[in-house]
């Protein structure tokens, strides 16, 4: 741990990981928020996998077909996007197929980005990276582009903080108040997508999905309303990350599955204490 | 509200069919609610009680026929017409206090932009005090007991100030105080010049809580004073004899 505190100062990469994971955690707290509550934790997951296909074929433009200005990182915004799209126009026309086209979207995703990424040379390292994150090896072009997300994230959630609290609790209410709650319910699983973006960088699209809600879920046990749950999972998503960072540190372990263990384990905790102080309550 | 909508009737509903596939929910239904009655809706499960408020709603589109709400076609009089559903719509879970649903039924008042402004504060504080929930207006709603949750509703669709309420089975599962409470609720709604259209299951209260009633069952069977539409004749054949108190109505109340 002193050694990381040591490092952190006179290493940039360091600095940069503790800054992506600070970046995440800034999008994890406020669309992590809706997404519990409106329990489309299942889409976030399906959008997360399917960006592989996005981030391979940009990866297999960029060093086969020489456009050097398409990276991975492009091709997985854009391949989110779309998936977001997909599945929520699936969801809103055809609610009974919409579990299907999360799967199929799911493994397709997959199975192109995987197709690519064996015709780019590196193969195994580029992949490794995508599925299981990278976080030390962000780069400062990468990292203004994390900026950029963010930003887009955070401030289309708060500007539209009302809306979505109102589709994600009832959207029927909402939509006899003259919302357009489709629209938001499309901006807000496009948000989604963005978010799973982001978070990938630090623990990779495979363990996206815990990151986005462990920290959420353990921040409502504590809020009572959607505001301070979007604050207190911030902190918490943070904290997270900065403790994989330093935990695996010293003996050289993966930083993602570091970091969600960590949170695991606190979810875990917040559960056993929970049902100890509260005998009555049922579940987590 | 404005002058020009004082001549016409709170609903108006015109030759109403609506369908689900080939089911059909609402045959031809034509009814007229003055402003201000209490109206409530009884008829068998499945008779499409709540379809009827859907469409009054304008969320279910009719195969056929016209709703208008104070002469306004139902699909553009969404402010005017406020809302109570049924109690199971809602996670209960959700992070969000009384106050904040409250608010919700300001959100048409609102533009994205903006925070609630003072007045629409002041209609929320009015809403909750009306249905007696001030004191737990910082509370979570899942730490709410039923009726309370059900008070909360209603004050959200009060807080939006239509002069139309409909509410789909408010006293399904509540105890008798909250009861009492809701329709303590409903008589000061009256008392303040709005119109309420109340899905209802129990007959035997019916007569006593509303001044008129709906009953249906795909089609109008009636529509009227209590004492004329719980007939013991019309009764049964909506109910098919499923129903065995009918014959004693005017004693069912003292039973209870």
């Amino acid at each position: 741990m002193c050694a990381f505190l040591i490092d952190l100062q006179q290493h940039l990469f360091l600095q940069y990981a503790l800054l992506t994971g600070a970046l995440a955690s800034v999008a994890c707290g406020v669309i992590g928020a809706f997404v519990l509550v409106k329990r489309i934790t299942y889409i976030a997951g399906g959008i997360a996998h399917s960006v592989l296909g996005g981030m391979g074929l940009a990866l297999f433009l960029q060093k086969n077909g020489h456009w050097e200005a398409v990276t991975p990182l492009h091709g997985a915004v854009a391949a989110a996007i779309l998936s977001a799209l997909i599945i929520g126009v699936v969801s809103l026309r055809a609610k009974q197929r919409e579990d299907t086209v999360i799967g199929a979207l799911w493994a397709v995703g997959m199975a192109v980005g995987v197709l690519f990424i064996s015709r780019t040379p590196g193969y195994n390292t580029d992949l490794m990276s995508y599925l299981f994150g990278n976080i030390l090896m962000v780069s400062t072009r990468e990292l203004w582009f994390l900026v950029g997300l963010d930003v887009v994230v955070v401030a289309a959630g708060l500007a539209f903080y009302n809306q979505f609290v109102a589709v994600c609790f009832d959207g029927e209410f909402a939509a006899l108040r003259g919302l357009k709650v489709d629209f938001f319910y499309l901006l807000l699983l496009c948000l989604t997508a963005l978010t799973t973006v982001v978070l990938a960088m630090v623990v990779g699209l495979v363990m996206v999905i815990a990151l986005l809600t462990l920290p959420t879920a353990i921040a409502e046990f504590f809020s009572k309303t959607l505001a301070r749950m979007m604050v207190l999972s911030c902190v918490l998503c943070f904290g997270f990350t900065s403790a994989g960072l330093a935990v695996s540190y010293g003996p050289d372990l993966p930083v993602g599955a570091t970091t969600i263990l960590i949170a695991g384990a606190a979810y875990l905790t917040m559960i056993v204490v929970k049902r100890l102080a509260l005998p009555g309550s049922i579940g987590p | 509200m404005a002058a020009e909508r004082v001549n016409h009737p709170a609903i108006d509903v015109e030759n109403l069919t609506v369908s689900f596939g080939s089911k059909p929910a609402l045959l031809d239904v034509s009814i007229t609610i003055e402003a201000g009655l209490a109206v409530g809706v009884i008829g068998p499960n499945g008779a499409g009680k709540s379809t009827l408020i859907k469409a009054i709603l304008g969320f279910v589109k009719p195969d056929f026929g016209k709703v208008r709400i104070l002469g306004i076609p139902a699909d553009q009089a969404r402010g005017l017409v406020a809302y109570v559903p049924q109690r199971g719509a809602v996670d209960w879970d959700y992070p969000i206090t009384v106050e904040e649903v409250a608010m919700m039924g300001r959100y048409g008042h609102i533009p994205w932009w903006k925070d609630p402004g003072l007045e629409d504060k002041e209609q929320v504080q009015n809403a909750l005090k009306m249905v007696r929930m001030s004191e737990f207006r910082h509370r979570q709603i899942g730490r709410l007991s039923g009726g309370q949750q059900q008070r909360v509703f209603m004050a959200r669709a009060l807080a939006q100030g239509a002069d139309v309420l409909l509410l789909d089975e408010p006293f399904a599962g509540v105890d008798a105080a909250t009861e009492r409470a809701i329709l303590d609720v409903l008589d000061r709604a009256k008392r303040a010049g709005r119109t309420l259209v109340v899905v209802h299951h129990d007959l035997a209260t019916a007569a006593e809580y509303f001044d008129f009633l709906i009953l249906i069952k795909q089609r109008l069977f009636a529509y009227g004073r209590p004492e004329l539409v719980l007939n013991p004749e019309l009764l049964s054949e909506v109910y098919e004899g499923r129903l065995r108190v009918f014959a004693d109505l005017s004693g069912a109340r003292a039973s209870r």
